[in-house]
């Protein structure tokens, strides 16, 4: 156990000491926040409101001029309801377009125009057609003799409020808020056993072709220098993974003190998953989660209503079990492909060679994280989602996809885990095997009927 | 003679060959062995049985009389014939590490490195990574881990090889050194010459067999074949019963190169005598022969079949 530790150490010493290492920790999240401040410059770019002139011949907004929803357009009173003193006008200002109405039958309006120095962006043209439209629709109703606050209290604008039942009692949820954890979590696990599972083939290649490894094995045995390797990088990945929380954060909140919390958050929920924030968000929450309260009864709009789905989702969630749970695959996971992908670095003499072992472990892991995307994640419950998060080759990414919708029982849960610690005890034994056979084994072209032999050596 | 090392009937077999056929072998005490063979022949096996990198099949080895047990490894120190670093890593922490994992303290290891490294000149190289030294410092470097535990039995595979002759000349002091401290040292090479003069026993392995052992000038003595060397001046014509002319030449102004074999129990005091008589003799020498004559004596004598092989891998 000593020279494990000391084997891990050096692996983690080594590795964390690297320049590429601290480069790596650094950029990551200078990326990360490049892909929020790009978005939000170019967002303050195109910021500058269109000005639109409205010559009201017809005096449909009666003097009132309307406020666009979007907050693209404003508009301004022409200097004259005459489209020819108007034109002019507009000739000389630096107004983007303007808008004529003529005097107009409201049964048959026909005769809008618009003038334009160059041609206006279609949203722009159906934004104003909306507008127009609303204004005429509110016109008919009042000629057909219905109020407009009547039909307001009529129309109705329903959000479904999910609330799972289960043993422990109703607890309300935000599926946007589940679904966006249940990916972070397993996409990360998702990468870091690529990552660092290279990391150990890597490290096991690097030993034999230093030929240092005949050196390590007269003093300490083949598993010993395989687990040390296999513990010393998970080390290194846990580190690289919190100093980017760390860091993002800190990088985040630097950019919220200069942007404006709700806009970094808004960009950064929406890259996370574009499904949380629906068009309503568009200009969502700040970045401080207040503690969730009864229900609102009235209707909340924007930034109030993501803040409030974003606190009320995380109530909902069972944080603690997450957390535990997603280390657990996080960890899991990582030792049983880990030991796999050590076992074929001692299987070859250069990373070239390792192509065709490399097919059966990638697989099933890309297969995963697919098949959670497109099946899981629309059915946490259903029977592929449940087999998939049993198989130890995919329960670390399947299972982290279901978890944060909850309702996963206990025995399943219970079951999963011990199936993944059953199945990496048993593929470090196997990689054990490979590996004691196959560091001291050179220039021998290994296919899989050799490994299969090398499992049977005596020791 | 206490052992510090025996090997009893050692058999290892691989998927496709025999690497050793009931190999035994007994290394004394505080002497230098020399394991001989051609490549291939099983010597490496033998090591990695020995140093615990692979058990045999059958067969025991004893580490001063015990069973051998991972609780030997601290005491043998191992150099691989394929040499090996971590190139990124510093001189100084890659012996640390070494050292440690042969379970010495972080202390003691940390002197003793001190002490090593002033004595083959590597101070001024501590905080380099070994990449950035030359082979042959990186050779001393790989040659004070293999000894840093204070090992008392050292296995060197194909120990000059690697090494240019400066550094070969100030490894075999070394070498010598810790012998006279009290260490065992297994040579193991192909290159038998090169060991010849520094072995007090050896072992002679071709194709998993064992075909000879014990003390050099024993077998030397055993493979004498009576034969002397005669340079002198004269006419020198041999007619006597016990004195057979294996090999003849002139040479210019009346010298002469016999080579001259005994036979009836005769002394080389007689052929002296005889010569005196007869010539003037400028020198006369025993032919001893080498290890490497012996070897392929031994094994034409023994495994005649096997002989092109064996010369061809000398």
């Amino acid at each position: 156990m000593d020279k494990i530790w000391l084997i891990a150490q050096r692996e983690y010493l080594t590795r964390v000491r690297k320049k590429s290492f601290l480069i790596m920790t650094l950029i990551a999240p200078l990326i990360m926040a490049g892909f929020i401040i790009v978005p939000l410059m170019l967002s303050q770019v195109s910021e500058s409101k269109k000005v639109v002139a409205v010559a009201d011949a017809g005096n449909i907004f009666a003097g009132e001029l309307p406020n666009d929803p979007d907050n693209e357009i404003r508009y301004v009173a022409a200097a004259s309801t005459n489209l020819e003193t108007a034109k002019a006008a507009f000739r000389k200002s630096k107004n983007a377009a303007l808008l004529y109405i003529p005097r107009y039958d409201v049964n048959n309006p026909v005769g809008f125009q618009i003038f334009a120095r160059e041609n206006l962006s279609l949203p722009m043209q159906v934004n104003m057609e909306r507008m127009l439209n609303r204004k005429i629709e509110a016109a008919r109703m009042r000629q057909a003799g219905l109020d407009k606050e009547v039909l307001d209290k009529i129309k109705a604008d329903v959000d479904l409020q999910t609330v799972n039942l289960s043993d422990s009692g109703e607890t309300a949820s935000s599926t946007g808020i589940t679904t966006m954890i249940a990916y972070v979590a397993a996409f990360l696990i998702y990468f870091f056993i690529f990552l660092y599972g290279v990391q150990i083939m890597r490290g096991v290649i690097e030993e034999k072709t230093n030929r240092i490894v005949e050196v390590m094995i007269s003093s300490v045995k083949p598993f010993q220098l395989m687990m040390g390797k296999v513990m010393g990088i998970a080390a290194v990945g846990l580190t690289q993974l919190l100093l980017w929380i760390v860091l993002s954060t800190a990088v985040t909140t630097g950019l919220a003190s200069v942007f404006g919390a709700e806009k970094v958050v808004a960009a950064r929920t929406g890259q996370l998953n574009q499904a949380t924030v629906d068009t309503d968000n568009s200009a969502a929450a700040s970045a401080a989660v207040a503690p969730a309260d009864a229900p609102a009864p009235k209707k909340l709009s924007g930034a109030a209503k993501f803040q409030q789905e974003f606190s009320k989702g995380l109530d909902g969630l069972n944080i603690p079990l997450i957390l535990a749970s997603f280390l657990f695959y996080f960890l899991g996971g990582y030792l049983f492909y880990g030991a796999l992908f050590g076992a074929i670095g001692s299987a070859v003499d250069n990373e070239t060679d390792s192509q065709q072992f490399m097919m059966p472990i990638t697989m099933p892991l890309i297969l995963t994280i697919v098949i959670a995307q497109s099946v899981i994640i629309r059915d946490p419950n259903g029977s592929v989602a449940f087999w998939m998060s049993m198989i130890p080759f995919t329960s670390p990414i399947a299972m982290m996809m279901r978890i944060p919708f909850g309702a996963v029982p206990v025995w399943q849960l219970l079951l999963s885990m011990g199936l993944l610690i059953a199945g990496f005890v048993f593929t470090i034994w196997l990689a054990g095997r490979i590996y004691r056979v196959g560091i001291l084994m050179y220039g021998k072209k290994v296919n899989y009927r050799e490994l299969s032999r090398w499992m049977f050596y005596k020791g | 003679m206490n052992h510090i090392l025996q090997a009893i009937d050692v058999h290892k077999a691989y998927a496709a060959h025999v690497a050793l056929n009931g190999v035994s072998l007994d290394i004394p005490e505080r002497s230098i062995f020399g394991l001989l063979g051609p490549n291939g022949a099983g010597k490496t096996s033998l090591i990695r049985i020995i140093t615990q990198i692979t058990g045999a099949d059958s067969g025991e080895i004893r580490f001063r009389g015990e069973r051998l047990n991972p609780s030997h490894i601290a005491q043998i120190g191992y150099l691989p014939e394929e040499r090996g670093l971590y190139k990124k890593m510093r001189v100084g922490e890659q012996l640390l590490y070494l050292a440690r994992l042969k379970g010495l303290s972080k202390a003691d290891a940390t002197q003793r490195i001190k002490q090593w490294i002033d004595r083959l000149g590597l101070r001024d190289w501590v905080e380099k990574n070994v990449e950035d030294l030359s082979k042959g410092m990186q050779q001393k470097v790989q040659f004070i881990a293999t000894v840093l535990h204070e090992p008392s039995l050292i296995i060197l595979d194909e120990p000059f090889s690697g090494f240019d002759p400066i550094n070969a000349n100030l490894i075999k002091d070394e070498i010598l050194a810790l012998r006279d401290q009290g260490a065992t040292i297994i040579f193991s090479t192909h290159r038998m010459e090169s060991v010849e003069e520094l072995c007090d026993n050896i072992a002679l392995i071709n194709r998993s067999r064992k075909v000879l052992d014990g003390p050099v000038s024993q077998i030397k003595d055993t493979f004498k074949t009576n034969t002397y060397e005669v340079e002198g001046k004269g006419r020198l014509m041999v007619i006597h019963p016990d004195f057979e002319v294996l090999e003849h030449k002139e040479r210019e102004n009346g010298h002469f190169y016999d080579r001259i074999k005994l036979h009836h129990n005769t002394t080389p005091n007689d052929l002296l005598r005889y010569l005196i008589g007869n010539v003037e003799v400028h020198a006369f020498r025993e032919q001893i022969p080498s290890i490497n004559e012996i070897f392929i004596r031994r094994v034409q004598e023994t495994m005649p079949e096997t002989l092109e092989t064996a010369n061809a891998l000398l």
